[in-house]
């Protein structure tokens, strides 16, 4: 292999371990969107899925980890599912406010556990494996098929998902309430109930994105540590134009621009890192104006029904 | 009559405060933490002395008023910016610049130099999601998310670059000169802003009560169809306006900060103003006045959280679980009533 070859595997792997939480906050978020309810409160169920996993993976392993990373998420969304689905409050300020009250609680019972300060917590991470066959396609197969178990859940998550949508009574009910919640409720659809399981679903893949966040990328826990990454999962689904499929490629874009530092942070020093810092959110914004227009949302999307 | 809805409005936020601070009591009982002595502290580092009063309650509180004033603006015109965060960064780091550049200039001349620089700065960060918006059909509530992001990836491009102490050791801008801070209460923190900011709301109230644009804005807000079709209000204009003047104002927070608190710009500066800022504004049902009580409501709260991890041990970022409950509370009453009032109307 040339050098070439070399820093293009290595990119391509970085850009699928980034995506990973990526794409299953995102993959969560599509669900909830069709529903009609747009959830910023995925950035604190992704918070509280990470605390929940590095509790676990300190009492009783990886894998206890993950269970409890998904009983994070799916907790975090009922209290909203409760306030903005059950009560009908306003979906934009709940969420901000989940988010606001996750920060809190995941800081208060982090320093709780691992004492003051945040000392520098190590904890065991998923075994990376390896899919035979897959793994020995050229360049693309290491990147795609070398990874966490989490990665692979995305993958199938977005079929399933799409499945779900697209070829089950569930999904037609679940994309009428969010079209025009009063139609569907005229043809005999539980808007409310269908709506809640769209949020708990989103809750338990962003529960599941924090644990990919913790046990696969970086082996530790830190306060906020999410950083965000809720929030742009929630553009990744507007990029993703609300389709499960769309969503995976609009996730591995997004990990491709934020591993794109890695890469340009050791070669080219002229540049500051901080303006890849940027990147991702100014390509998204570009691509969402161009794409906008071909594009559409959910039509009861954020309204209270 | 009007007693009657004051207290209606002020009952459930005292209510909501009430179980946001059980809510805290008895989660820092059950992880170990002495509640009352954290309750204690919260209660004195915020009104425990004149000086907490002075110097931790109400220079907090100024930041917050005057991000929850932009935020009021743009929601009422049912613009939702939740991008306070990034046009306060914007302003701080110009109103920075500018502060720096003007040290040999007389006060009177420096600091409303440095006031107007954060406010254009805001103004300019806002005109991207007015763009994206009437222009592309992108909804400002991504758009202006986003660039908290950039914003913030600016900050820390500017204290390790162009705006780096002369030794370029620290992470953070040199010292505003003299010149270039807002006047001081001798002998505390309090500083000048207190007074914009509490003009600012005025200002803003009898704007939205006493003037047509106020009236078409919040038309807008409640009902852009019936206010383009029957009142002949060009709502893509009030829309575009009110979110320029929403990212006007929170930029001149991020210029207020750093002109009046901080002297210097770093990496979070701001501890999610953009975000509490959201709070202190709806809490107030985005009227102006009442976003000076919701501001000194949650600088109360952050102001004690400091003490609270200085004397009893307790994290400072609990309080968030306070005002998560508070809002929740407040979200669920209005709820609730609204639902009364429906079924009441059908009946």
């Amino acid at each position: 292999m040339t050098i070439d070859t070399v820093l293009l595997a290595s990119f391509l792997a970085a850009m699928v371990r980034v995506a990973t939480p990526l794409l299953l906050a995102a993959l969560g978020e599509t669900f909830a969107q069709r529903g009609g309810v747009i959830n910023l409160g995925i950035e604190g169920a992704m918070l509280a899925g990470a605390l929940g996993a590095a509790l676990g993976a300190t009492h009783g392993g990886v894998w206890a980890g993950v269970a409890l990373s998904i009983v994070a998420g799916l907790a975090v969304a009922a209290v909203f599912a409760g306030v903005a689905v059950a009560a009908r409050a306003d979906q934009i300020i709940a969420g901000t406010a989940i988010t606001l009250g996750c920060i809190g609680l995941t800081g208060a019972v982090y320093r709780q556990a691992y004492g003051p300060g945040g000392v520098g917590l190590s904890l065991p991470t998923l075994p990376v494996v390896a899919l035979p066959v897959l793994e020995s396609i050229p360049v693309l197969g290491p990147a795609f098929f070398r990874q966490s178990v989490l990665t692979y859940a995305g993958y199938v998550a977005a079929p399933v998902l799409w499945l779900v949508l697209f070829k089950t009574a569930f999904g037609l009910r679940l994309r009428a309430a969010g079209e025009s919640a009063e139609h569907a409720k005229a043809a005999g659809v539980h808007v409310q109930r269908v709506r809640a399981a769209g949020v708990l679903v989103g809750g338990a893949l962003a529960g599941l994105a924090g644990a990919s966040l913790v046990l696969a990328q970086v082996g530790t826990f830190a306060e906020k540590m999410t950083a965000g990454r809720g929030f742009m999962a929630i553009a990744i689904v507007v990029l993703g134009a609300w389709h499960p499929g769309r969503v995976v490629g609009a996730a591995l874009f997004f990990g491709a621009a934020m591993a794109l530092q890695f890469l340009f942070q050791s070669s080219v020093s002229a540049v500051p890192y901080q303006l890849f810092l940027m990147l991702p959110y100014l390509l998204t914004l570009l691509v969402l104006a161009g794409a906008v227009g071909r594009t559409r949302a959910p039509a009861d999307l954020g309204r209270g029904h | 009559m009007r007693a009657g809805r004051w207290f209606a409005s002020v009952l459930p936020l005292g209510v909501a405060l009430g179980i946001g601070l059980i809510i805290l009591a008895a989660s820092l009982a059950a992880s170990g933490y002495d509640a009352a002595r954290a309750l204690g502290a919260l209660w004195s580092g915020a009104f425990g002395s004149t000086d907490a009063i002075l110097s931790a309650l109400l220079p907090r509180a100024i930041p917050l008023i005057i991000v929850g004033l932009a935020v009021g603006l743009a929601f009422k015109a049912g613009a939702f910016n939740i991008g306070g965060e990034g046009q306060f960064y914007a302003g701080a780091v110009a109103a920075t610049w500018v502060g720096l550049a003007l040290g040999a200039w007389p006060r009177v001349i420096a600091v409303p130099s440095v006031l107007a620089a954060g406010l254009a700065a805001g103004l300019l960060w806002a005109v991207v999601p007015v763009v994206l918006r009437l222009r592309f059909g992108v909804l400002e509530v991504i758009s202006t998310l986003l660039l908290n992001f950039v914003a913030e990836a600016m900050v820390s491009w500017m204290v390790q670059g162009p705006l780096q102490e002369a030794k370029h050791i620290y992470p953070q801008s040199d010292p505003l000169p003299l010149a270039a801070r807002l006047p001081q209460l001798a002998g505390t923190r309090l500083h000048l802003g207190l007074a914009l900011a509490v003009g600012m709301a005025v200002v803003l109230w009898l704007f939205g009560r006493r003037t047509l644009a106020g009236f078409q804005l919040r038309a807008t807000g409640a009902n852009p169809v019936a206010a383009k079709v029957m009142g002949r209000v060009n709502t893509r204009r009030v829309f575009a306006l009110a979110l320029l003047g929403s990212g006007a104002l929170a930029g001149l927070a991020g210029g207020t900060e750093v002109s009046g608190t901080t002297y210097a710009l770093f990496q979070n500066l701001s501890p999610g103003y953009g975000f509490t800022g959201i709070a202190v504004a709806l809490l107030a049902r985005l009227d102006p006045l009442g976003t000076i009580a919701t501001g000194l409501l949650f600088a109360a709260l952050e102001a004690g959280a400091s003490a609270m991890q200085r004397d009893a041990g307790v994290p400072a970022v609990a309080v968030y679980m306070v005002e998560a409950a508070v809002i929740i509370v407040v979200l669920l009453a209005d709820a609730w009533r609204r639902r009364s009032a429906l079924l009441t109307a059908g009946t």
